[in-house]
């Protein structure tokens, strides 16, 4: 059974990457550049929630935590919340709120291209993802539709390696593609039977 | 009994002292007294804070916080700079001699990196053409090239290969005895914070700012080209000239605006850096798309 206070729990655990960066602008400790390290720091967070997002399955198979499971949708929403404020802050403070200049940035940079299509791709999820919307798409559906969420993973940490290419700073975007390497490589093995576990599998 | 210091002291050693607590004086006093420069900007001044805790300097570490954190580990006295290559009177130098005969002005120049952001920073230096017209260059000298110190003990950043080191960098010989052009000893009428450059760096306001190489080693004078350290890593992202142009833009990001430092919205870049009236004639009939 799963405890009441587990969803909650994470829900504010979830938030203070946010708070903690609203108080850092409160107290005027954002640094020399505060635009571009709250840029930054949001954009690192959606990539963390998404690939916290795309972990749980694994580790549930993995571990047989099944109270895990009701987490992910939470999680989802979280990269997908942090990917748009993102968004919203290169859009308003880079760009000016300027719709044309936004169009051209993402048709002529290939890592803002990357970057915007990852967003849209989870814009869709978010929106078919209360209870409601997954009893209309219909499970199988469903299902096929929300395994776009490897591709918003995969672009989103191309985005993230291309703009620290420029100046040679690969070690961070490097260890986030390992990460997603791996949980996805776990996806593969299990469909083939072969994915670790640390339990046998009940016979069913 | 009564011993005169100068019994225990020797005397070519106090001598020695009082030459350099003199130069040293010299040094000191020179900074405040600069006299205002034609070249000044008289937009606000980034605030020192900022310009000596937010910049670009690998040797001490990749993130812009890290010069400010690792830089005390750089020793810039005793300094020498050895100047060779194509030009008659070569010669190593140290620091103080290096800079004696020049009179430290200040100047007030933009600085605009090519990551897209920009400072105001008030530099203490004198014009570069002065020093290389010391060691008469020959006819056949059309760069200049420049190096950064490169010893692990002292620059952390260097144990790591994010660029082949030692740091390099050039110009040709017309841009480096353009009056613009200045090696900087301080900035704000100080000593040069060492994660600014210690003891002495260039800076060429009409381009990016890594083309202002730091912590100055070593001049040579030369016939071709010499390679520059972000061309040799990207080249097609990062040329030899690198002269701010905002119709020119970074494979992967604009150059048309910046975010000046302490502005929340961005601003438009100027051609050159603000200073094309001094410095277009430098290319007329280069095609700068093509010469980036």
């Amino acid at each position: 059974m799963l405890p009441r206070w587990l969803k909650p729990t994470v829900f504010v655990l979830c938030l203070l990457p946010l708070v903690q960066l609203v108080y850092l602008g409160f107290m005027a400790k954002l640094g020399v550049n505060p635009v571009e390290y709250v840029l930054r720091d949001l954009g690192e967070w959606a990539l963390k929630f998404l690939l916290i997002t795309l972990a749980i399955t694994p580790l549930r198979k993995f571990t047989g935590w099944a109270w895990l499971a009701p987490l992910r949708r939470m999680l989802g929403l979280y990269a997908f919340f942090y990917a748009f404020l993102h968004l919203m802050v290169f859009f308003g403070a880079d760009l000016s709120f300027d719709m044309s200049a936004l169009w051209r940035e993402v048709v002529r940079r290939p890592y803002i291209t990357v970057g915007m299509l990852s967003l849209l791709i989870m814009l869709p999820l978010a929106i078919t993802s209360t209870d409601k919307m997954i009893k209309r798409v219909g499970g199988v559906r469903w299902r096929r539709l929300h395994q776009l969420v490897y591709a918003a993973g995969i672009l989103g940490v191309l985005h993230f390696y291309w703009m620290k290419s420029s100046k040679n700073l690969t070690t961070e975007p490097l260890i986030y593609a390992a990460v997603l390497a791996v949980l996805l490589a776990y996806r593969v093995a299990d469909h083939y039977g072969h994915a670790p576990r640390l339990k046998r599998r009940a016979r069913t | 009994m009564k011993i005169l210091s100068s019994e225990i002291t020797p005397k070519d050693v106090y001598l020695n002292r009082r030459e350099w607590l003199i130069s040293a004086g010299l040094m000191v006093s020179a900074m405040p007294a600069a006299a205002a420069s034609a070249f000044n900007t008289d937009e606000a001044k980034t605030p020192r804070e900022a310009v000596t805790t937010y910049n670009n300097f690998y040797e001490f570490g990749t993130d812009k916080s890290d010069p400010a954190k690792n830089a005390h580990t750089l020793k810039p006295s005793p300094w020498s700079v050895v100047v060779d290559g194509l030009c008659a009177k070569p010669g190593t130098l140290s620091i103080e001699d290096l800079i004696k005969p020049h009179t430290i002005e200040e100047r007030i120049y933009r600085m605009r990196c090519v990551e897209g952001w920009s400072m105001v920073i008030p530099w203490n230096g004198f014009a570069l053409g002065d020093l290389l017209k010391r060691f008469e260059p020959l006819g056949s000298a059309k760069y200049v090239a420049f190096e950064t110190l490169n010893d692990p003990q002292q620059m952390p950043g260097l144990r790591s290969p994010v660029l082949q080191w030692p740091y390099v960098e050039g110009l040709r010989m017309d841009e480096a005895m353009h009056p613009l052009t200045i090696m900087a000893t301080g900035l704000y009428s100080e000593s040069m914070p060492n994660q600014n450059g210690a003891p002495i760096r260039l800076v060429v306001p009409w381009k990016y700012g890594f083309k202002s190489i730091k912590s100055i080693v070593k001049i040579t004078f030369t016939e071709a080209e010499p390679p520059t350290s972000w061309n040799r890593s990207a080249p097609r992202e990062y040329g030899f000239y690198s002269n701010v142009n905002p119709t020119v833009d970074h494979p992967r990001w604009s150059q048309a605006t910046e975010r000046r430092i302490g502005e929340f919205f961005k601003r438009d870049t100027l051609m050159f850096n603000g200073y094309a009236e001094q410095v277009a004639g430098l290319y007329t009939g280069m095609d700068l798309k093509a010469n980036y």
